[in-house]
């Protein structure tokens, strides 16, 4: 089995440009870079799920989610980077080398050895659980409103969320749908300033102001949702035909519960720079990062988790 | 997108699903879908190794509404398998190559 100066878990900014980094300091990496999803658990990360993104440094003009993540991921091929479409089915970080295995390599052998491990296996977007949510999935109910938007042509349809993505998604879709409505249980928005002036000043935009989603109707494809409202109790259904839901992110740690210190909300713990509890595993991007979850912070924790292993791998050669 | 695979649109989609001897496994996919160009590779490779047990086409619902609109594609990447003629099995959302080839090998 072949041993690597350096694995890195996760393709999106973060784990795509520790492979930048790493690759120009010629270690070799191999990018372990997921598999295809309709969630945000894929090679290139939740970017690949959006249209244009308007806040990354050197695009006046914007940059499509997809692009970007090609063109990054094209960057670390030219240094040298090694990319596997595969996930990560386990890891062994008790002993050094680490081990890892994959879909691909199987259960019974690890597929590599590494010396130095970077995780940047993201987040992923929650669901809601309800009843009926698994079965209209694909029918109705979507994850992806970049990929699904266009079925819903002059169709009245509903987003469930309150922050910066649910409104995101909500003004994407009003290029589509007649009417969308924004399910939010609250009587005011998480998100930014800037996305919720777009909201409001949209005719197309609709609120629902203090409503959980109960759960979806439908038999072979969306007919309405149920909504509860949180003041009185009382209950609706909602004559909708699509159900976008874009309530938030958990991040993609269960791999290492038990090896790597988690925080509550299961983020991996990181203490002044990218180190994890375990000397030689290094974390970045959003499976560490709670507070800010921007493609450019993402970025930048893997700039730091390249720098970091660099250190590591320099200091752990020349103590012998 | 550049493709191996065979594309079928509304116009020859019909004729195409009689004439083939092998099931059809149509992807239904557009220029402006992130994960349907992540399966692209996926697909191409399972279409290589199957050679002769199955034929992988895609039909982009951008250019070809009708089709996507009569199998009722409500989400893309959605891949339909037809034997005979009639859809035998449905695949909603992109998957690995481990879990595409394990849903699709009962049907095979």
């Amino acid at each position: 089995m072949e041993t690597r100066d350096v694995v890195i878990l996760g393709s999106g900014p973060a784990g795509l440009t520790a492979a930048v980094y790493t690759a120009r300091a010629d270690l070799r990496p191999l990018v372990i870079e997921g598999e295809p999803s309709s969630t945000s658990d894929q090679p290139g990360g939740q970017l690949m799920l959006t249209t244009e993104v308007e806040n990354f440094p050197g695009f006046p003009d914007g940059v499509q989610g997809p692009e970007l993540m090609e063109a990054i991921r094209g960057q670390a091929k030219r240094f040298g980077a090694d990319l596997v479409t595969t996930r990560a089915t386990r890891v062994d970080l008790a002993s050094w080398p680490f081990r890892v295995w994959t879909a691909q390599g199987g259960d019974a052998e690890p597929a590599v050895e590494t010396k130095a491990l970077i995780v940047a296996t993201g987040a992923q977007s929650l669901m809601l659980g309800l009843p009926n949510e698994g079965r209209l999935l694909g029918y109705g109910v979507s994850t992806c409103a970049t990929c699904d938007g266009f079925f819903f042509r002059d169709q009245d349809i509903a987003v469930v969320g309150g922050g910066d993505s649910a409104v995101e998604e909500a003004l994407f879709l009003t290029k589509f749908a007649r009417t969308v409505t924004i399910i939010h249980r609250r009587d005011a928005l998480r998100a930014s300033k800037i996305m919720q002036d777009r909201a409001f000043a949209n005719d197309r935009v609709k609120m629902r102001w203090n409503a959980v989603v109960e759960d979806v109707i439908g038999d072979n494809k969306v007919t309405g949702v149920r909504v509860r409202d949180t003041t009185d109790g009382s209950e609706e259904v909602l004559p909708v035909t699509g159900l976008f839901v874009a309530i938030g992110h958990e991040p993609n740690s269960s791999l290492f519960t038990g090896q790597l210190d988690l925080d509550a909300a299961g983020y991996i713990q990181t203490a002044g720079s990218s180190a994890t509890n375990v000397a030689g595993v290094f974390a970045c991007g959003d499976v560490q990062d709670h507070v800010y979850r921007q493609a450019i912070t993402a970025a930048g924790s893997g700039c730091m988790a390249a720098i970091d292993v660099e250190r590591w791998l320099d200091h752990r050669a020349h103590a012998g | 997108m550049a493709s191996e695979l065979r594309e079928l649109n509304d116009a020859t989609f019909d004729e195409h699903l009689v004439a083939t001897d092998v099931p059809v496994l149509v992807d239904f996919w557009a220029e402006w879908c992130g994960p349907c160009k992540k399966l692209q590779p996926v697909l191409e490779e399972i279409a290589r190794e199957q050679t002769g047990k199955i034929e992988v086409t895609k039909v982009n619902v951008d250019d070809s509404l009708e089709i996507a609109r009569r199998y009722e594609v409500l989400s893309i990447p959605t891949l339909i398998l037809f034997k005979d003629g009639n859809p035998a099995v449905r695949i909603v959302g992109a998957k690995g190559k481990a879990r595409l080839v394990e849903d699709l090998a009962p049907y095979l």
